[in-house]
């Protein structure tokens, strides 16, 4: 498998403030050193606590931000994030994100057509866009009728529909998702989670899967990465990440999940 | 020493949210409430302490100890909460005051129910926060809830709720908002409080696997409704109903293992 995205030492430090004019300007890290490869087709997991750098190493990895030290690559292709948004097209149009809360994700004055569509037009892909569009909705499981009705009139789980819809519209070779089912009711979880295994499967999508939610990760990723106070303290292969934990806080983090104990 | 609900019906605004609940916790009892969001369990919580938001209407029976407390003044039952029922909320950062401290705020329902003065209210504040484990608990109590992390700060809702030994504990979600391994201590640490004091609890949750950790019985509810009560192990087991046998399913499909010691 080659490798789609590859991050090489990558660390992002914010500067605290100072309480002092003389004082010298501390940081805080927010992630230190980070390696990940993710390969083509591949789906890898990150896992970890609040804090622990997960959604600011995709957020490097999507050039949303720009790391302090380290570098990004997208197929080759290195990735500036200080770049400008038009030079930026080519990594927009190959990756889609989907966020965690559907309700504040969707623009409320704008329709789910517009809402769907709008990558479209905004990367200027041509083609019948409003076909696109049906069709995706279509594929998430809802109705092509429903482009006219705005977001306040759909339930968490058919916005998270509507998330997602947008976020693979433009066919993206690369689909993220921050926690994008922890939002959700089970029963819903478990249908959102059958399209991103649909896609995986369908569409050869290659996924990275931000979630605190092991038994998600373990369900749809081959490979896993875990994270704690900004560092990845373990990466590999899922089963033989869960199976047979090497680093303690790994183990800690695993024995620390609820089982259904009758 | 007991709760029985008996055909309790809520409106709000106009629409039937809980219809027709009913379910008993008797002395020293573990009782969870089960349901996914909108399912009325929460609000079901609200009514037994008489905290329903504006709008929302009650009607049935809620008794306490024989007493029925439906109809009943709310200066009555604010002498009962905290005194003999106390209450966790999910999001400690928003139940408590941000510009009180913690030490203040846990010592504030033993000055109110036990007429303690100042100083030993003081003093019993950081007893309290002995209990539910907080470090340096004489340091602690001084401190404002910002300084604190999300798992420290539900160490407070808990010594809050628990200051003047209640009777009966309602946690509705508490672990909900947390990391998983802050999730494991707190859980932990109810179980604990619950059986040194022999108080009762009522567990609000949507996730079966926080269930099976803490209570001994199970109430389903869906819509408003019951779908079925029983000891939790049965409804691992040989859930009957298919509302009990879908959240069972799915939250199976999402687990990453089920049964057996951890």
């Amino acid at each position: 498998m080659t490798a789609l995205i590859q991050a090489t030492g990558l660390t992002r430090r914010h500067p605290l403030p100072k309480e002092s004019l003389f004082e010298r300007q501390r940081f805080a890290t927010a992630l230190e050193d980070a390696d990940l490869t993710v390969g083509d087709g591949e789906a890898v997991g990150l896992i970890g606590e609040s804090g622990s750098g997960k959604t600011t190493l995709v957020r490097l990895l999507l050039a949303l931000d720009s790391p302090t030290s380290g570098s990004v690559s997208f197929d080759g292709r290195p990735v500036d994030a200080r770049a400008s948004a038009r030079s930026l097209h080519w990594l927009r149009r190959a990756t889609g994100i989907v966020f965690q809360d559907p309700y504040a994700s969707l623009d409320p004055r704008m329709n789910i057509g517009r809402i769907v569509g709008e990558p479209l037009w905004a990367l200027g892909i041509d083609g019948d866009r409003r076909a696109r569009v049906r069709e995706v909705l279509e594929w998430v499981g809802l109705e092509a009728e429903m482009t006219d009705r705005y977001p306040h009139e759909f339930s968490g789980g058919q916005r998270q529909r509507i998330a997602l819809a947008r976020a693979i519209v433009h066919r993206p070779r690369v689909l993220v998702g921050d926690e994008p089912l922890s939002a959700l009711d089970v029963t819903v979880r478990a249908q959102i989670l059958d399209l991103l295994r649909a896609l995986r499967r369908d569409e050869g999508m290659t996924l990275v899967l931000v979630s605190h939610d092991i038994g998600v990760v373990r369900n749809l990723c081959d490979a896993v990465a875990v994270m704690k106070d900004g560092r990845i303290v373990e990466s590999g292969a899922t089963d033989r990440v869960l199976e047979h934990p090497e680093h303690d806080y790994t183990r800690h983090l695993l024995a620390s999940i609820p089982v259904i104990d009758p | 020493m007991s709760l029985v609900v008996r055909d309790l019906v809520i409106d709000l605004d106009g629409r039937r949210v809980v219809d027709g609940v009913s379910f008993a916790v008797p002395d020293g009892a573990r009782v969870g409430l089960i349901g996914e969001s909108g399912s009325g369990k929460s609000l079901t919580a609200l009514a037994v302490l008489g905290l329903l938001p504006q709008g929302a209407e009650a009607s049935g029976s809620i008794t306490w100890n024989g007493r029925e407390l439906i109809g009943r003044p709310d200066r009555e039952l604010a002498r009962l909460r905290g005194d003999e029922i106390g209450i966790i909320f999910q999001e400690p950062r928003t139940a408590l005051n941000p510009i009180r401290t913690v030490g203040r705020q846990i010592a504030e329902s033993v000055r109110i129910h036990e007429g303690l003065g100042r100083r030993a209210a003081a003093a019993r504040a950081v007893a309290e926060a002995r209990r539910v484990f907080l470090p340096d608990p004489q340091r602690i109590v001084k401190r404002y809830p910002h300084e604190l992390s999300g798992g420290q700060r539900q160490r407070v809702g808990i010594a809050i709720a628990l200051a003047c030994g209640p009777q009966l504990l309602i946690a509705d979600e508490p672990t909900t908002a947390l990391d998983v391994t802050i999730q494991a201590e707190i859980l932990e640490l109810l179980r604990g409080l619950v059986e040194e004091s022999g108080m009762s609890l009522v567990f609000i949750t949507h996730d079966l696997a926080v269930l099976s950790q803490i209570a001994t019985d199970g109430v389903v509810l869906a819509q408003g409704r019951v779908v079925e009560s029983a000891p939790v192990r049965d409804l691992l087991t040989q859930p009957r109903s298919t509302i009990t046998q879908a959240l069972l399913r799915d939250a199976k499909s999402t687990l990453w293992r089920t049964g057996g010691p951890s």
